[in-house]
């Protein structure tokens, strides 16, 4: 039961690593992935671009479209069951 | 009118979302505490919810002053992107429950569950350490989620304490109600207030990502306000589409 200190420590990274990656990814990746696409999206737009209008429009947009395919994705997940 | 004029609306959101998403967490929180307390003895249950919170209060203070000295540009973008993340997480799971295609939240049925799960434990286990346990781990786990929500929220709108007032604020209300209801609160409209949690932290979300990325809203902090108004109505229509989509489970549902 009990452990070193290098096992301890070993076993927190590791689960902390989980826990995060539980908390960002967990059972919905497209979401995390949608996060990712809308900010390299906005950077080209805004940082890169500077169409700052754009930028503007194009950032909840897409923010509603990957709430709104991830719901489509969770619906089919419910019918094949 | 007054208090409307001289609040700004990031303060307003700020509050609302952190106290928000602490009365949802510490009212699942309160159902591990109750069922420990009513099985295994109060004693233990009240000091493995004490710990838990004075662990948690112990990392907001610690790393709550490390995050406000990051630029305030690259914190705004990471903690954009987390709470657009978590908000579309809060936001789907909320919308998928109003729409009969998950189950609600049944603090009752958990509740039942802890309670077997306490019963039947070996008597020759330490019942203390036990109970002392699950009431920590309870508690933790589920603020765990909102010291997130506090730092991220608090450090970048340089409004830490506040933040932090409003999550005690919970606690405090949640603890309250339940010493005096003396029962889980299933009465309450969890999904509600979840979902009206994931439209405010995607509201922030969609703020902060884009202030990170340098894009200059119109009007400042009151584009908060507008976020909040569009992603509500977003997140009615859905619903509505889904359960336009989905006849049969909304009517088992409301049968």
């Amino acid at each position: 039961m009990n452990q070193s200190p290098p096992a301890l420590a070993l076993r927190l990274v590791k689960g902390f690593g989980r826990f995060c990656w539980d908390l960002l990814v967990g059972d919905t990746p497209e979401l995390f992935v949608a996060a990712l696409v809308i900010i390299g999206v906005v950077t080209l737009l805004s940082v890169v671009g500077h169409f700052n209008t754009a930028a503007m429009i194009v950032l909840p947009l897409l923010a509603i479209s990957a709430l709104a395919i991830s719901l489509r994705r969770a619906q089919r997940a419910a019918r094949r069951k | 009118m007054f208090f409307a004029s001289s609040v700004p609306s990031g303060v307003v959101v700020l509050v609302g979302a952190v106290f928000l998403a602490s009365c949802v967490e510490m009212v699942e929180a309160l159902t591990i505490v109750l069922a420990v307390g009513h099985t295994r003895g109060w004693r233990a249950a009240l000091q493995g919810s004490a710990v838990a919170i004075v662990v948690l209060a112990a990392l907001v203070a610690s790393f709550g002053p490390a995050l406000v000295r990051v630029p305030l540009n690259e914190l705004r973008l990471i903690v954009g992107a987390v709470l657009l993340i978590f908000g579309m997480q809060w936001l789907r799971k909320a919308i998928l429950r109003a729409s009969g295609l998950k189950a609600l939240h049944d603090e009752d049925a958990i509740y039942r569950e802890k309670v077997a799960e306490l019963k039947a434990l070996d008597a020759s286990v330490n019942l203390d350490r036990v109970a002392f346990v699950v009431a920590f781990k309870g508690v933790f786990l589920e603020g765990l989620e909102v010291v997130i929500l506090v730092l991220t929220l608090g450090s970048s709108a340089h409004r830490l304490g506040l933040a932090a007032v409003a999550a005690a604020a919970a606690v405090v209300l949640v603890g309250v109600v339940g010493v005096v209801v003396a029962k889980q609160l299933s009465k309450v409209p969890e999904n509600a207030m979840k979902m009206s949690v994931g439209v405010l932290l995607v509201t922030y979300g969609t703020f902060w990502t884009g202030e990170g990325l340098k894009v200059k809203w119109p009007g400042g902090d009151v584009m908060l306000a507008a976020f909040v108004g569009i992603y509500a109505v977003v997140t009615w229509l859905l619903v509505l589409v889904v359960r336009r989509e989905n006849p049969q489970v909304s009517a088992e549902v409301a049968a």
